[in-house]
């Protein structure tokens, strides 16, 4: 078991950076939303919080790309994201036909910039 | 996959409410987006010299993969433990209104905190976005064991894909890795677009994505944390104002 998890120092370092930075998020939303009633005000801000924070998440990717993706240009980017919209609005909102869609585009603007 | 109407027999017992939960796992395409995520997590961690089991015990215990691309990246390029914890802590806080909208949804009268405990573990983007869309074809006191089942399912999925990135590591192609980035915010961008119940929701996805760059000139680390909340506060207001009107 040692061989395959590491030793106890790895395992103690996933604990304390890994795993309760994010479980102490999650179970103080338990804490405090156990209270929260579904169709509260309260409930939409938060909501409309999430969204929007997601939402940067999103935005910071093709903003700041990571990795591999910075390799690819930034008009190509957003131009695949956009096309990914499109096709997702016509085709009846389809997220596979949408994320297909954005994926075609950077892919063949990559192969076609060479 | 049509989930059974409300009245069905087939929610009568949790047991198979929780194998509905299961089987909802191939439903959703954001299913394909984490395995790929989780195939690139795998071959990162290869990457960087974490062991296998290492990095399967992540994908159980932290469960969010952004977090634990931080994780890998920041303690791989040879930061410290509290950089490393400081860095993810950040990048966690969007769970905490994520958990907050769903549980009011899970929640009976007669449930206590206690049984919400691991359906809270296995909210991430994923679960959260696909609660808002399947949780009105389940009946009330089934959801936490339809969660439990929707969650278990994607973290088996996940476990694979990370055991399987970690394997193929050296035969990926710098192409796919793009693909494979490019994914997320694809597959974020329009599962969120489609969830959209009310004008809030719209105008915080919108306010959200042209606020960034803005507060990203800042540079203060908490960035997102601010367009979030500078966004989805603007996007309330109006919801406010509207109403009153």
């Amino acid at each position: 078991m040692s061989e395959f998890i590491g030793d106890w120092q790895a395992l103690l370092v996933l604990v304390v950076a890994g795993f309760l930075p994010n479980e102490v998020w999650r179970m103080l939303g338990l804490w405090f939303g156990g209270g929260v009633d579904e169709g509260s005000e309260l409930l939409v801000w938060v909501r409309a919080v999430a969204t929007a924070i997601l939402a940067g998440v999103i935005a910071q990717i093709l903003v700041l790309p990571p990795g591999a993706l910075a390799s690819v240009p930034d008009g190509l980017r957003y131009g695949a994201v956009v096309a990914g919209f499109a096709v997702f609005m016509l085709t009846r909102r389809s997220i596979f036909a949408g994320v297909v869609g954005g994926e075609v585009v950077m892919l063949g603007g990559k192969w076609w910039l060479g | 996959m049509a989930l059974p109407s409300l009245d069905s027999p087939s929610w009568q017992s949790p047991v198979r409410a929780f194998a509905w939960g299961m089987r909802s796992v191939t439903s959703t395409v954001l299913t394909l987006v984490l395995f790929a995520t989780y195939l690139g997590i795998g071959a990162l961690a290869h990457d960087t010299h974490f062991s296998l089991g290492w990095v399967l015990a992540s994908t159980v215990l932290v469960w969010a993969g952004p977090a634990q691309i931080i994780l890998i990246s920041t303690l791989g390029s040879g930061a410290t433990v509290v950089q490393a914890a400081i860095a993810v802590t950040v990048s966690a806080i969007r769970l905490f209104p994520m958990v907050v909208s769903v549980l009011p949804m899970m929640r009976t009268p007669q449930t206590k905190r206690r049984h919400l405990v691991l359906a809270t573990h296995f909210i991430a983007v994923t679960l959260w976005v696909e609660c808002f869309r399947l949780f009105p074809q389940v009946p009330r006191e089934r959801r936490i064991a339809f969660t439990h089942g929707l969650g278990i399912g994607l973290c088996a999925v996940c476990l694979f894909a990370t055991a399987l990135g970690y394997g193929l590591a050296a035969n990926l192609p710098p192409l796919l890795g793009a693909a494979i980035l490019l994914l997320a915010p694809l597959a974020f961008l329009l599962s969120t677009a489609r969830n959209c119940r009310q004008l809030s929701d719209v105008l915080a996805l919108v306010l959200g994505l042209a606020l960034f760059p803005l507060a990203s000139l800042l540079n203060t680390g908490v960035d997102i944390l601010i367009s979030g909340i500078s966004a989805g506060t603007i996007a309330y207001g109006v919801h406010w104002w509207r109403e009153r009107a």
